[in-house]
């Protein structure tokens, strides 16, 4: 089978899971390798658990979703309790520390469970608003799935016409992504 | 206005959809009629965006009994029109289909299959395959691709252009909403750059000239009042299938001439057994996959011969039974058993085909 | 010895006799058109479509591209080919319930895009071709193999009426009319202008024709034309209901 990383990326509408499904996968695209990304898109999209599988390898990918993943990151209490099914017991599922109440609802079959504080690094450290950027460095600080420059290059890609604007928000983003690669490689 | 909508060739990573578009585009579609319906929404999307810069039209219509008449309207009018749909759309839409079928008239539809019966999900499913084929009040005289990935998807629609106005039947991109709304990478091009050659239109009303002077007026009917009449023409529609079948069908193997579990699937759950047979070969199990690329026709002498030597068949689709009914029926007379795997509306994984095999072996 | 009368240049003489019941209004509705359509001079360029119903025998009518689609489909189908074509003078002929049962939103929906076609429908007070049954036009009490008593309209509603409701979602550019076989003259001339409305681009056009049907209506000669003189504009107003920018007429 394809050798790869299969990710699963949930969370709350506006907490910009399917952005950042769209820019790692097209990091990894740039970068040469076989990417496949589809959001989840029922009825259940008008105020359901935003989750957007991302799938990329060295090999031609085969069904656009699956079963277990190689990594969980949920974003909030429903993310967590809605992406049990995708846990393996080589699953590592990253959950936000800020996330109230799902104590009980943590998977028991996991590789490893990791809480990271990255809700509280983006609002004190950085700005809330690059929330999804630091979840996108800690999607590739947990799989390594695309090259930190590159990544760069994604956000560039996407953002740029921003940070043409700001450059100050250039540097803020990239912040956000290496402090995300951090939270999560501290973890590990 | 720009003159080709993709100069050469061009790698680009982007949704079924927009794939569907951009392939309508570079064939020289002149004109998209639809009505909304998910998963087939962002076709028209694209190709409102995009039509107007290279002077091509849509029309959106007030149902898809409408879409797929004014389809066919447009191809009267000797222009390469498509229509897409999903589901309850497809079902409205087998009333023209039927009378393009009857008529000869070569549409092309894009068909985004998701969940059934009735309203269902509008995710995904292998649950069209019957209607898609087979729909209305007909004999399926109808060319269906089922495409597995974007490069497909847009080889696939440029082709089915071509059949249509080749064979004059209509012609049908069975997609699915999971090939709709994911992104993967693929390359365009400009079907020139690569030698192929767009079979030209023709109109089939207003050709020129007056009617009763200059040429014989075209009345074209699907009326018929004798039993006998009927029967003449949907012979000569039945005896046109038969011939051009063998050249319009096309398949795909993988590891299937020594196979002793022969794996056949279609559209998108080719690429789970795909990987599922790579990994189950690299345990040295003799397993192998037939993938009928046109589901109508199919490939029956070549499925054939690889399931007379498998000791087992295993269907693998996400309807219940669809694809095995027509797989069942072309093996008829064979001894080799039929085992299925059927999940009605959901995908399937390479690791529940691995796990499905391994039951049998 | 007879003389045959005279036929419209655009008829195709080799499928006359036409197919139609003896006394049917279509013959007349047909000669109508087909002098509208030679005196525009637009043979050429006109694309026929005629639905299922009795309106199906026309199939081969004219020495005019012709296509017979399916019930209540003609609508769609003549509107595909314009929009694919626009030099084409698109003309869908239908009859009650193509136009307003089966086909209904179809007709409601080019009517409401102004679509650059014009559609004939022909209103007979029933289904011909299929034996007679109720249609959205018969007459309250009128008796059909559907409604055996005679309409009820407080069962079944009343008689629909398809110029005013256009007349009602078309913008001014549209052409609505009503005419009747009893005056061919005068229908020719709403004919005439309908096409004139499609051929300047200015918008839509429709005309009802309220025409007779003796085999189902089980009337004779002088019971067809009371009915259709008579009876049937108690209900259906005739004359023109909408004109771009001129003077009605009726």
């Amino acid at each position: 089978m394809a050798k790869g990383a299969k990710i699963a990326l949930a969370g709350e509408g506006g907490q910009g899971v399917q952005s950042v499904a769209m820019i790692i996968t097209e990091a990894a695209y740039e970068d040469g390798r076989e990417a496949l990304y589809i959001p989840n898109f029922g009825v259940e999209q008008r105020g359901g658990v935003s989750v957007a599988y991302v799938q990329i390898s060295d090999e031609p990918i085969g069904s656009p979703k699956f079963k277990t993943a190689d990594i969980v990151i949920a974003l909030s209490d429903r993310a967590v309790r809605r992406t049990q099914r995708y846990v393996g017991d080589k699953t590592i599922f990253v959950y936000d520390a800020d996330i109230e109440g799902v104590e009980d609802d943590l998977p028991k079959n996991a590789a490893k469970v990791l809480a990271i504080p990255a809700i509280k690094v983006a609002k004190d450290e950085l700005h809330p608003r690059v929330f999804n950027i630091v979840i996108m460095g800690a999607v590739i600080g947990a799989t390594g799935v695309v090259d930190v420059d590159r990544a760069k290059q994604a956000i560039e890609k996407k953002l740029g016409y921003k940070f043409e604007k700001d450059p100050k928000l250039r540097e803020l983003n990239f912040k956000a992504l290496e402090r995300g690669m951090e939270l999560v490689k501290e973890e590990l | 206005m720009a003159d080709k909508p993709i100069e050469g060739e061009k790698r680009v990573f982007m949704t079924g959809n927009e794939v569907v578009a951009w392939a309508a585009l570079a064939a020289g579609a002149e004109i998209m009629y639809g009505y909304p319906i998910t998963p087939q929404n962002e076709i028209m999307h694209y190709w409102t965006r995009l039509a107007p810069k290279y002077g091509r039209k849509f029309l959106q219509t007030e149902d898809e009994i409408s879409a797929g008449f004014t389809t066919i309207g447009g191809v009267l009018a000797g222009r390469r029109a498509f229509t897409a749909t999903s589901g309850p759309g497809n079902t409205l839409m087998q009333e023209p289909m039927s009378m393009a079928e009857m008529m000869r008239i070569p549409v092309v539809q894009v068909v985004t299959q998701r969940g059934g019966p009735s309203t269902a999900t509008v995710i995904y499913s292998q649950q069209e395959v019957t209607m898609t084929c087979f729909g209305g009040n007909g004999e399926g005289a109808r060319i269906v691709y089922s495409t597995s990935t974007h490069q497909e998807l847009f080889d696939y629609t440029i082709k089915a252009f071509n059949t249509a106005w080749k064979y004059r039947f209509p012609t049908h991109i069975l997609g699915d909403g999971y090939q709709s709304k994911m992104r993967e990478s693929l390359t365009m091009y400009d079907p020139a750059s690569r030698g192929i050659e767009m079979v030209p239109t023709e109109p089939y009303v207003a050709k020129g000239g007056v009617p009763g002077i200059d040429r014989d007026p075209n009345h074209l009917r699907n009326t018929y009042n004798t039993e006998d009449e009927l029967y003449d023409v949907v012979m000569g529609i039945m005896s046109d299938w038969e011939k051009y079948a063998p050249e319009i069908a096309e398949y795909q193997e993988f590891d299937a001439e020594d196979a002793e579990v022969l794996i056949v699937a279609h559209g998108v759950v080719t690429r789970a057994v795909q990987a599922a047979v790579k990994e189950l070969r690299a345990q040295g199990k003799k397993v192998g996959h037939f993938r009928p690329v046109t589901l109508r026709p199919l490939a029956e002498e070549q499925l054939r011969k690889r399931a007379e030597n498998a000791k087992v068949v295993l269907v693998v689709e996400s309807a219940y039974g669809q694809l095995c009914k027509i797989i069942a029926n072309s093996l008829y007379g064979l001894t080799t058993p039929i085992k299925k795997v059927l999940k009605p509306g959901v995908g399937v994984t390479a690791e529940e085909v691995v796990e499905e095999v391994s039951k049998l072996l | 010895m007879s003389v045959a009368p005279k036929m419209p240049k655009c008829w195709r003489p080799e499928t006359k006799a036409h197919k139609f019941c003896p006394g049917c209004g279509h013959g007349l509705v047909l000669k109508a058109l087909g002098e509208a359509i030679d005196e525009l001079g637009i043979q050429e360029r006109t694309v026929f479509g005629c639905d299922i119903g009795c309106s199906l025998l026309a199939w081969d009518f004219f020495n005019i591209d012709t296509v017979q689609t399916h019930h209540g489909r003609t609508t769609p189908v003549i509107t595909g080919i314009k929009r694919a074509n626009e030099d084409v003078i698109g003309i869908a002929y239908m009859g009650d319930g193509g136009g307003y049962a089966i086909g209904s939103q179809h007709l409601v929906n080019a009517a409401t895009r102004n679509e650059k076609i014009t559609v004939i429908l022909v209103n007979n007070t029933n289904y011909g071709m299929t034996g007679g049954q109720m249609a959205p036009t018969t007459l309250p009490n009128q008796k059909t193999e559907t409604s055996p008593y005679g309409r009820d309209v407080e069962a079944t509603g009343n008689p629909t009426q398809g110029p005013e409701m256009v007349a009602a979602i078309t913008p001014d550019t549209a052409y609505v009319a009503r005419g009747t076989v009893a005056n061919v003259r005068q229908l020719k001339k709403f004919m005439k202008r309908a096409l004139e409305n499609q051929i300047s681009g200015n918008g839509f056009s429709f005309v009802e024709v309220l025409s007779g049907c003796p085999t189902n209506w089980r009337t004779n000669a002088a019971e067809t034309w009371k009915f259709i003189e008579e009876t049937m504009p108690q209900y259906f107003k005739i004359g023109e209901i909408k004109v771009p920018g001129e003077k009605k007429e009726g």
